[in-house]
């Protein structure tokens, strides 16, 4: 069937409830009003308010109680309504549901997902378009995975509801209905931990994640050179091999990210590559990505975030090596 | 167009035992033989394992020690009135809610030993680890009873906070979502009158810590905390409720600490000797060794037999946890069901650097 990003994740929540008692949906007007994305519409017609609640307004309180919910016997998939509001969560998190495995010797598991809009490219209010996922990438004990298509986030989050640990799932808003593509009617998962190669080339390994594939996918359209384009998926864990060994084909390494620069998840990227694959560079590696400045509002924004010409010019300077 | 009252509360104050161990009959859970020595050793037990890990970090042998000292009977007394499945979700100062729990003191000593094995309980203990930042294990009790109502379980949770906890966002919303719908979750705010060196007053203008349940659409009640009878009576009411979904309470234990902070504190740049002396006054474990002699439950022979016994039990913990060596692969063992292809790698590295 052909399905938007936003059609995907809710057939894979409704699939996954409908196959598991435990897994259960809550935030912030995700019921009655279906999210605000109406990425949850329908679960609360079909599941009941037991398992599809709408919570008070308050993030922390979400994380806290899903801990507890999802050590004993639930498996919470919460909906925070905006990436900008997920750094209220960040001390249950990185404190709680990332540890309590590791602190508990294995007794206590969290198996919850923390899904949330991510990114910008849709002209929204401040606070609503933040790529801060190299925070979420850091922290031990926790996953975290960013789809890029329809087809991608439905395994990718089947995967993330089953697995039995911590996943943090951003969800590229600007891609929610940006297009449609075929999605299996089925089930299905996508390992955690996979990148994959969207497109093979000779010359140089782009590597990138989220909406921006589309970016990437869009400028090698027209490159007059043979680029290799891995979508991480999962910065969390991390597929090093898929980049290591397209790297040593290549040569070249260009990383496209929307966060800002500094300390970001390509810089993390960019290590790896230096330390295992320094001798196969042909040409320093090279990141295009946001600016170290807060994602800004509406008019500036595309100012902001990488696009084909950014990435041309970095092929450019990468092909002079 | 009108102007009148539309809200009005009030906050009861139970004490069953006084300071002297006269009991209020009326109100006198009259529990059995067998459950009242269970409380009062429990306390002692507690009481000696404080001592102890006291002296051994002064010694080098115990890192930094969070002592329970002045607050046993608050958690023994919640504890005791709650079932095995129950949950028990603590803060860091709960060594007696713990053993009161059943886990053993060599678990407990393990962790002031600085081994994550200390937070090993065993299968049918349901109660969580310690959580150091503050107030923010409470939401976790609310999930757990939450998933306990959703699963039609007749299960509680209990857990312990203290005043300075009372102040944290934590705190506030998880007691909301507790109100909003209706979780069996006690919550058992320990009132030890300081939070490091910030008294009481400096947390809150309240009048009490219990009349802030009220905000969340639910009851709460202040306690006497060193009085073990009143906090077994309030909390199995509590826990009846619960289990009848009734919803939450909250239960403030008036209380004090007796010791610092942690042994890394110290307690005379903020608070007079007089004080503490006022407070060892109404030492719980003294109280209620009255209320047991006055009940013929208690004479020298048997205060022989349950110090003799813990200081037993508190030699051999001590020597269990300090045989006991960890293994540091451990560190990665845990973390997720199974080992990420980097922690593989970090695993193997830190073996070859310790094979040199």
């Amino acid at each position: 069937m052909q399905l938007n990003l936003v059609q995907a994740i809710n057939q894979a929540m409704y699939q996954e409830m409908e196959r598991d008692k435990s897994v259960m949906v809550m935030g912030e007007d995700v019921g009655k009003d279906g999210g605000v994305f109406r990425v949850t519409q329908g679960l609360l017609e079909k599941f009941g308010e037991a398992r599809v609640v709408d919570t008070p307004l308050a993030e922390a309180g979400i994380m806290g109680t899903a801990i507890g919910l999802a050590v004993n016997g639930m498996r919470p998939v919460l909906e925070i309504q905006f990436d900008g509001f997920t750094y209220i969560t960040l001390n249950q998190l990185i404190s709680h549901a990332a540890r309590m495995r590791m602190r508990s010797r294995g007794k206590y598991t969290v198996p919850l997902v923390m899904r949330a809009p991510w990114g910008g490219g849709v002209r929204a209010l401040e606070h609503h378009s933040e790529s801060m996922e190299a925070i979420y990438a850091h922290i031990p004990g926790v996953k975290t995975v960013i789809p890029s298509s329809p087809k991608e986030a439905k395994g990718l989050l089947i995967s993330a509801i089953r697995d039995p640990d911590p996943v943090v799932f951003f969800e590229p808003k600007r891609l929610y209905r940006a297009f449609k593509e075929e999605v299996p009617e089925e089930p299905y998962t996508i390992p955690l931990g996979e990148a994959r190669i969207l497109q093979e080339g000779k010359d140089i390994t782009m590597i990138t994640w989220g909406s921006l594939t589309r970016t990437c996918m869009e400028y090698v359209q027209n490159a007059k050179y043979g680029i290799e384009i891995i979508d991480i998926r999962s910065l969390s864990p991390f597929d090093e091999n898929t980049v290591l060994a397209s790297v040593k084909k290549t040569g070249r390494a260009i990383i496209v990210s929307e966060s800002p620069k500094s300390g970001g998840f390509a810089a993390e990227i960019s290590a790896r590559i230096a330390e295992k694959a320094l001798m196969s560079l042909n040409a320093p590696i090279l990141r295009v990505s946001g600016y170290d400045v807060p994602i800004p509002l509406a008019k500036l924004e595309d100012y902001y975030l990488p696009d084909t010409a950014r990435i041309g010019k970095a092929v450019e300077e990468i092909m002079k090596y | 167009m009108s102007r009148k009252k539309v809200f009005e509360a009030q906050i009861e104050y139970l004490q069953i035992l006084d300071e002297k161990g006269n009991v209020d009959a009326s109100l006198d859970p009259k529990l059995d033989e067998l459950t009242l020595k269970k409380m009062y050793e429990t306390m002692v037990r507690s009481r000696a394992m404080d001592k102890k890990a006291i002296s051994l970090q002064r010694q080098g042998r115990c890192y930094t020690y969070v002592p329970t000292e002045g607050q046993e009977a608050a958690q023994v007394g919640s504890v005791m009135a709650s079932k095995k499945e129950d949950w028990m979700v603590p803060a860091f100062r709960e060594n007696a809610a713990y053993l009161a729990k059943g886990v053993s003191m060599r678990t407990l000593f393990l962790y002031w030993m600085g081994h994550e094995e200390g937070s090993r309980f065993e299968k049918d203990q349901n109660c969580f680890p310690v959580s150091i930042p503050v107030g923010s294990q409470v939401g976790h009790a609310v999930g757990l009873a939450w998933a306990a109502k959703i699963q039609g379980k007749r299960q509680a949770a209990i857990t312990f906070f203290g005043d300075g906890a009372s102040s944290e966002g934590d705190f506030h919303e998880s007691a909301n979502f507790a109100g909003v719908f209706q979780i069996p979750c006690v919550f058992i705010c320990q009132n030890n009158q300081y939070a490091i060196s910030t008294p009481r007053a400096r947390q809150t203008r309240s009048e009490t810590i219990a009349q802030k349940a009220i905000a969340y659409g639910f009851e709460g009640i202040q306690v006497d905390g060193n009085d073990v009878l009143a906090m077994y009576v309030a909390t199995k009411k509590a826990l009846e409720k619960g289990y009848a979904g009734k919803g939450p309470t909250l239960i403030e234990a008036i209380t004090y600490r007796i010791a610092a902070h942690t042994t890394s504190d110290d307690p005379k740049r903020y608070r007079d000797e007089a004080e503490v002396e006022a407070w060892r006054k109404k030492d719980p474990i003294a109280r209620f060794q009255t209320y047991l002699k006055k009940n013929g439950f208690w004479n020298e022979a048997y205060e022989k037999e349950v110090q003799e016994k813990a200081a037993r039990e508190v030699e051999e913990a001590v020597k269990k946890a300090e045989g006991f060596q960890a293994n540091p692969e451990d560190m990665f063992k845990y973390l997720y069901q199974d080992l990420t292809p980097d922690l593989r790698q970090q695993m193997q590295e830190m073996k070859q650097s310790l094979e040199g």
